[in-house]
């Protein structure tokens, strides 16, 4: 079982104190909650994928690496990789370099973004989303599991005889995650290709969770990638804990009725009880989570939201001291019971032993006359 | 069994768009026998319905509400008449409710005013919502303003517009008074209303009536 945190990437005003952080300040904070993540013993941080104000995350890879560089176990993913109006060819670049930058230590979750203007920005048509989504990623697949690629589709122009570079490291392409909030569609291309399925799960009430990860596990095992509790399935989820109840409450009440995507709407106790949300002691942000299995099955990887509504940088770094504390307690409780047959996350070494072993793929420009490459001849 | 909901967006209590709705909901279950009625007032789901516009999804309340409205055989609403149109809470009911939720089911219109030169709203404000919606909209939409309740006028309308919906609901047997209501130029011709009739309706002196008709 894999613990991390998401991040939308937001700059969000504090309104407990007025003070809004620069776009300097929240990149460099991302930077170090991440760090800390990993301090705490978090296996996963995950960077979200913005082009407008107010985020600061327009460029996932380069953040990543930058991270990637100062940390030494954490797995670095996104929340979500746009996989509507980003080209995939860039997309198999810059996370192919990033595999080997990491040694594998990454995967990415991909998504079709919620913000309509964002498609024209990148000469995309919004009408298209759905079928953006699900020819890109085919596009992606392709580039990461053929050295040589001719394509020809309806929403970029073909490709004759290209090669996508860097190929992935030991032969394995990155993990891949579907990630959506209520998108069947989305369960149901994770399910076709056998990859990993994320449910949002924070935004809406457990039952459309259950109903989404039912579908996935479902289809999953329709299309022969193992049985329905084999599936791998990521689950989102959202807390603000102190040691005392009522304290925590009580701080984290303005963050909440101001907080962009639900606030000014339901109170903290109402979406408190019909969401993923809790707003409590370390004990009840445990049972909460530990209680999410009982309506998704076993799962892989708990992601939760720490990182937002204005909070400062040193009350999220406080959460995750927390959440460390918590870890030991979640990882026996999700332990307790599970079938030995439920799989843990993909991780890159896993893959690479389920591929029997890892594979070198570089490949050496051809000779234009001859056909043959300089491994050709030295063969001979 | 067949069921009908009652849809009522008044703000006070109690409210002069349940009347209507009531009498209604009353006309349309006695000529449909074994009808299950269920009354939904918005004016208590108004702050969920606004947390289900920022959040996305409903409260258990609304949820419930927007269930039997999903499975619903039949639909009354009432809406006031606010700044010339639906109120904006009778808007936001339908704004949240899934597109196809109303698909081929049919729904009597109905609104309430303080003056009868909104009289049209049914036609300008409630017939296209509805037709957006595909939901099928019975013929006859009935709207009461204030001073249609100190009329009799506002029954006769009640009850063909409970007996059309109970119709489109399917209701088979028994006299509806919708066929039997419908007349052409030579029924017209072949009966015409005796003049003294008329006079008598009118309010003319017996006398005058008399020398009339010698």
């Amino acid at each position: 079982m894999q613990f991390g945190i998401f991040s939308v990437g937001d700059v969000t005003t504090d309104p407990t104190t007025g003070r809004t952080p620069s776009e300097h300040e929240r990149i460099k904070a991302q930077v170090e909650i991440a760090k800390k993540a990993e301090e705490v013993g978090l296996g996963v941080f995950a960077v979200g994928q913005h082009h407008n104000p107010p985020f600061v995350a327009s460029s996932p890879t380069t953040t990543m690496a930058y991270i990637a560089a100062q940390t030494e176990r954490i797995i670095l993913s996104t929340s979500t990789t746009l996989i509507t109006t980003t080209d995939p060819v860039r997309i198999a670049e810059d996370y192919g370099t990033l595999q080997h930058l990491t040694d594998g230590r990454m995967d990415l979750m991909l998504g079709r973004g919620n913000t309509g203007p964002v498609y024209p920005w990148f000469g995309k048509d919004i009408r298209e989303g759905i079928n953006l989504a699900v020819e890109n990623y085919a596009l992606l697949r392709r580039l990461w599991r053929e050295d040589v690629v001719d394509w020809q589709g309806r929403f970029r122009t073909p490709l004759q005889s290209f090669t996508a570079t860097p190929r992935p490291l030991d032969g394995v392409p990155p993990f891949v995650w579907h990630g959506s909030i209520r998108s069947p569609e989305v369960a149901e291309q994770a399910a076709y290709h056998g990859d990993g399925f994320f449910s949002n799960h924070i935004f809406w009430p457990a039952s459309h969770t259950r109903q989404m990860v039912a579908l996935y596990r479902r289809r999953f095992e329709h299309y022969g990638h193992g049985t329905a509790d084999q599936a791998i399935v990521g689950l989102g989820g959202q807390f603000f804990m102190r040691r005392n109840s009522q304290d925590a409450v009580a701080e984290f009440r303005r963050y909440f009725d101001n907080a962009p995507v639900y606030g000014h709407g339901p109170s903290l106790e109402d979406f408190a009880a019909q969401t993923p949300l809790t707003v409590g002691s370390p004990q009840e942000v445990l049972e909460r989570t530990l209680a999410f299995r009982e309506y998704v099955g076993d799962y892989q990887r708990q992601l939760f939201l720490v990182d937002h509504a204005g909070l400062p940088l040193k009350t999220v770094l406080e959460q995750l001291d927390l959440l460390g504390e918590l870890l030991p307690d979640l990882r026996a409780g999700f332990a307790e019971c599970r079938p030995a047959h439920v799989p843990d996350a993909p991780t890159h070494a896993s893959l690479v032993a389920a591929a029997g072993g890892p594979h070198g793929t570089t490949l050496h420009a051809a000779d234009d006359v001859t056909g043959t490459t300089d491994r050709d001849e030295v063969s001979v | 069994m067949t069921s009908l909901v009652v849809i009522s967006a008044g703000l006070s209590n109690p409210s002069s768009t349940r009347l209507p709705a009531d009498r209604l909901a009353t006309a349309t279950a006695e000529t449909f026998e074994g009808l299950d009625v269920t009354h939904v007032e918005l004016r208590g789901l108004a702050h969920q319905l606004t947390d289900q516009l920022l959040t996305g999804f409903p409260a258990p309340e609304p949820a419930a509400a927007e269930q039997v409205v999903r499975e619903a055989d039949g639909l009354i609403v009432v809406t006031p008449v606010f700044s010339a149109s639906h109120s904006g809470l009778f808007k936001t009911f339908f704004d949240v409710l899934e597109t196809v939720a109303l698909d081929g089911t049919p729904v009597l219109l109905a609104a309430t005013a303080g003056t009868a030169r909104h009289s049209l709203v049914i036609e300008h404000a409630l017939r296209p919502l509805f037709a957006y919606l595909h939901a099928v909209t019975v013929p006859t939409g009935v709207f009461a303003a204030t001073s249609d309740f100190a009329g009799t006028d506002l029954g006769s309308r009640v009850l063909r517009a409970a007996g059309e919906l109970a119709v489109l609901m399917g209701r088979t047997g028994g006299s509806s008074g919708v066929v039997a209501g419908r007349r052409h130029a030579d029924a017209d011709l072949a009966a015409a209303t005796p003049f003294d009739h008329l006079l008598r309706q009118a309010g003319a002196p017996s006398s005058a009536r008399t020398g009339l008709t010698a």
